[in-house]
């Protein structure tokens, strides 16, 4: 039912996105490592008075005028904040909220009063109409290429240039600004440059992005590189693709999803912007190590093998209790004890498939494989109680709970180590009897033995 | 100029500018009191992915009151569109601060590119609606105040009212909340619920404030109005009344402005009169303000270039001893020009520190003594404690101790004392301990 047409135009409204996204990605990447990524807002929205005066004084949407003075005012915007922040104590947030918000007004009332003709309307400037930038092309050679990509190809090569010659001082002053001051470098230098450069290329995408929307391209891709790795170049690097993929597909829903619901292609421009944000999501979600799913995951399965123990140690208290080897419990009991729902029914069914317990009827029973798992847990469980009452001084109505964590952490060293510093005693500080690990076994299990 | 002219609307002749100026007035006022309080809490920039987060809602509620055939431009079903994306965007912002590495200002600036692409995206589909126009939806980008019919007057109205309710009602805890969020869970009051409070607040003054201002622009009533209070003022129940009027002051004379001129967009006029007001403020605010410091860094300048004269007098006269000094006789003392140095002394003789015996020959008067040995008994004291317990050479300690006499209080001086004599070092030097003691039965005794 989608109807996919694929013009030529496409390949360049593709291939703006991709390259500008990408110039964009570079500059956002450190200001986003700076802390400094609403900085990027207020830029993108302060630059309006900086092209409506441009305009004003040169007559003429010269595209390297228009990133002069763009650049220009994006400096002034940083210096604003800083002289705000500084001297007049308001809080560095507010102060950007102040400056950027007056520029922008400015903006908007410059474009009315003065510059209200073709080139230059507000709505082109912030919402950028990347449809329509394959339209004014510039001949390179003997071929014609739209302006947009040259400019925003030329601000690329700029900006990788930049990183590659100056890596070491940008990593330097972004991550530890004090020590590169105090080496002698100069950290303020170093973060009006990467401004001005930050400015410039949001300037040359504004014509394909527009200005508010460029604040998607200069900081998810870099954001969505930050969850994937702890490493700078790594990070620019996936940073790039990032950036490349979410303009890719980000076109390509614009022309196909709206007509889902019967309607015709959406601006390009806004669906790059919204699926950066979905993307990002997915990061978020999906990131082997930092993903919040990955992270979900090891919690769930670090649970089951918690309650794993837990029932052995039940299991084992019971019979304890009962003195009777069949004494089993239920699964209702179990449940009580150590909360139901799928935690417990995982634990369950794993100690069953490694065969530590049996099922007769509803209640579970220990095996002998399961009863030596068992020993040694509640084994160390009471040697923890001991050695806190007996070494710590706690009172013996306090420590269980301590115990109760610390019997899963343990390793066969430690316990061994317990075992000497408690003087060996036979019986912990309830007159429980501590379980010994028979035929001088003492505590050598594998993890194996655990089942984990 | 088509516009009525200023003279007219201020007569608040027509019912039109009645209605729009009571309405904006009431929005600035009430943007300006909750954001006083969300400036205190650092909270504003919060507001700036709040306010763009909010399109999306308003297209979505658009689109599908359309697709149900309702009445696709009923402004409170819109608003709540716009609420319901600008609670979730904050959400998320908060969401992602907490629970990932990300700092909290990657992401508003995530949570606000990525809600306003989805916004714009959207826009685009609903300028393809036929049965209704959406031409009124770019009114929620820029705001459009001259626009306010006596219905949406009325939302702000009720939306101020309510504000400023639950403000006056809850100040004590707004107030802890801001200051010491720790001390306020601590005490037993809810920080989570207060905190969630003042967002709702927030986020009312947004949305109600979308048509007027613009979402782009409205985030500058919350902040530039406190902002610029703060310069004003070091009392919270100050700085709420001074936010709330400055908010009010901006809205009214920007709507005034817009409605008097062509071409002049409301919304933008109304942000730049309320960064005029910031400017204003910024440098002649009385208690922040540029001049106000500049003044009393000058004041304090002053100060010291007296009491440091006052110490040159006491020393010249200790060294040569004479009682009466002449400028020419001080001037080596220090690099302060012969202009500045006679300043100083022409004041410390307004002042009764010093008097004039015969032409260009002065002595102390009886207060001037006793503060010139104040000035020299904290100067020696410094030079004694660096000395003994910094362990600074005796040839250094000189500049240190110039540099914080003039700020030494007496009962840190006492202190200083105290130890210096604990370590046995005051009674060796006779100078500084005879003169801390010496003259109207000690300065320690009459200062206290």
């Amino acid at each position: 039912m989608i109807d996919f047409v694929w013009l030529p135009l496409d390949n360049w409204i593709v291939a703006i996105g991709v390259v500008t996204a990408m110039a964009c990605a570079l500059p956002g990447c450190f200001l986003l490592l700076r802390g400094q990524a609403m900085l990027g807002d207020a830029i993108a929205h302060a630059v309006l008075p900086g092209i409506a005066l441009g305009y004003l004084f040169f007559g003429t949407t010269e595209p390297l005028l228009m990133l002069a003075s763009a650049a220009a005012v994006g400096l002034l915007t940083a210096f604003l904040v800083q002289v705000l922040h500084r001297v007049g104590g308001v809080e560095e947030g507010a102060a950007m909220g102040v400056v950027f918000t007056s520029l922008f007004a400015l903006g908007l009332v410059l474009i009315r009063r003065v510059a209200d003709d073709v080139h230059l309307d507000a709505e082109h400037v912030i919402f950028g109409a990347i449809e329509l930038a394959p339209a004014f092309t510039v001949s390179v050679g003997f071929i014609e290429v739209p302006r947009a990509l040259l400019v925003a190809a030329v601000m690329l090569l700029v900006n990788v240039l930049f990183i590659a010659l100056f890596f070491k001082e940008l990593r330097l002053c972004i991550f530890d600004p004090s020590f590169a001051q105090t080496a002698g470098w100069r950290p303020g230098v170093v973060h009006y440059t990467l401004i001005a450069l930050t400015a410039s290329t949001m300037v040359a995408a504004f014509e394909a992005v527009g200005s508010i929307l460029v604040l998607a391209m200069l900081i998810v891709p870099g954001a969505s590189a930050r969850l994937l790795t702890n490493r700078l170049l790594p990070m620019l690097l996936v940073s790039l693709v990032v950036a490349a993929v979410c303009a890719v597909v980000g076109h390509l829903s614009a022309i196909t999803l709206p007509q889902l619901a019967g309607f015709e292609d959406a601006s390009s421009s806004g669906m790059i912007a919204a699926i950066s944000g979905v993307v990002f999501l997915g990061v978020l979600l999906l990131a082997p190590v930092n993903g919040l799913l990955p992270r979900g995951v090891h919690r769930f399965r670090e649970a089951v093998s918690i309650v794993s123990e837990d029932v052995l140690g039940a299991l084992y208290r019971v019979r304890e209790l009962t003195g009777d080897p069949g004494a089993g419990v239920d699964r209702q009991h179990l449940a009580g004890l150590l909360g139901g729902g799928p935690v417990l029914a995982l634990a369950l069914r794993r100690l069953l498939g490694t065969r530590r317990i049996r099922r007769e009827g509803a209640v579970y029973l220990l095996t002998d494989r399961g009863e030596r798992a068992a020993r040694r847990l509640v084994r160390r469980h009471r040697l923890w109680e001991t050695w806190l009452v007996e070494e710590l001084g706690l009172r013996p109505d306090h420590v269980h709970s301590t115990a109760e964590r610390l019997e899963h952490v343990t390793s066969p060293e430690m316990a061994r180590s317990l075992s000497l510093a408690t003087h060996g005693r036979a019986t912990d500080p309830h007159d429980k009897e501590i379980p010994a690990m028979g035929n001088g076994g003492e505590d050598t299990d594998t993890r194996e033995d655990l089942g984990r | 100029m088509t516009g009525p002219t200023l003279a007219e609307l201020l007569s608040l002749h027509s019912y039109n500018t009645r209605v729009v100026l009571t309405g904006t007035a009431l929005l600035g006022l009430a943007s300006g009191v909750v954001g006083t309080f969300l400036l205190l809490r650092r909270r504003a920039l919060l507001s700036d992915a709040l306010s763009h987060a909010t399109l999306p809602g308003v297209v979505l509620a658009f689109l599908l009151l359309a697709a149900l055939g309702g009445d696709a431009r009923a402004l409170p079903l819109l608003l709540l569109g716009a609420a319901v994306t600008g609670v979730l965007g904050m959400l998320a912002v908060t969401l992602l601060g907490r629970y990932t590495r990300l700092k909290e200002d990657t992401a508003l600036a995530i949570v606000l590119s990525t809600f306003f692409g989805f916004g714009i995206a959207l826009l685009s589909i609903a300028q393809q609606v036929t049965n209704v126009s959406a031409a009124g939806l770019n009114d929620f980008i820029y705001g459009k105040a001259a626009s306010m019919l006596l219905a949406d007057a009325w939302l702000i109205a009720g939306a101020a009212a309510l504000t400023l309710i639950c403000v006056s009602l809850l100040f004590k805890e707004f107030r802890l909340l801001c200051f010491d969020s720790g001390y306020t869970g601590a005490v037993g009051f809810p920080v989570l619920g207060l905190d969630l409070l003042l967002m709702a607040l927030v986020v009312l003054v947004t949305v109600i404030g979308l048509q007027t201002v613009g979402l782009i622009l409205i985030v500058s009533l919350l902040i530039i109005p406190p902002a610029a209070a703060r310069f004003w003022t070091d009392r919270l129940p100050v700085m709420t009344i001074a936010g709330g009027a400055i908010g009010m002051a901006s809205t009214v004379t920007g709507s005034l402005f817009s409605a008097t001129f062509e071409r002049l967009p409301g919304g933008a006029m109304i942000v730049l009169a309320a960064a005029v007001l910031f400017l204003v403020s910024f440098f002649f605010g009385t208690r922040r303000g540029l001049m106000m410091k500049l003044h009393r860094q000058w004041a304090s300048a002053r100060q010291v270039t007296l009491q440091n004269l006052l110490r040159d007098a006491w020393e010249w006269r200790e060294t040569s001893g004479n009682a009466a000094f002449t400028l020419g006789q001080l001037h080596p003392y220090r690099s302060l020009s012969r202009v500045k140095l006679a300043r100083a002394a022409r004041r410390a003789r307004r002042r009764g520190l010093i008097r004039e015996e015969s032409s260009g020959s002065y002595t102390f008067t009886r207060e001037g003594e006793r503060l010139a040995a104040r000035m020299v008994r904290s100067h020696r004291l410094w030079e004694l404690y660096l000395i003994t317990h910094a362990d600074i050479a005796p040839s250094h300690v000189d500049r240190d101790a110039d540099a914080i006499e003039h700020i030494l209080d007496p009962a840190l001086l006492d202190r200083l004392e105290g130890v210096l004599r604990e370590a046995a070092r005051l009674p060796e030097i006779p100078s500084p301990h005879r003169l801390a003691t010496e003259g109207e039965g000690g300065p320690k005794e009459e200062e206290r």
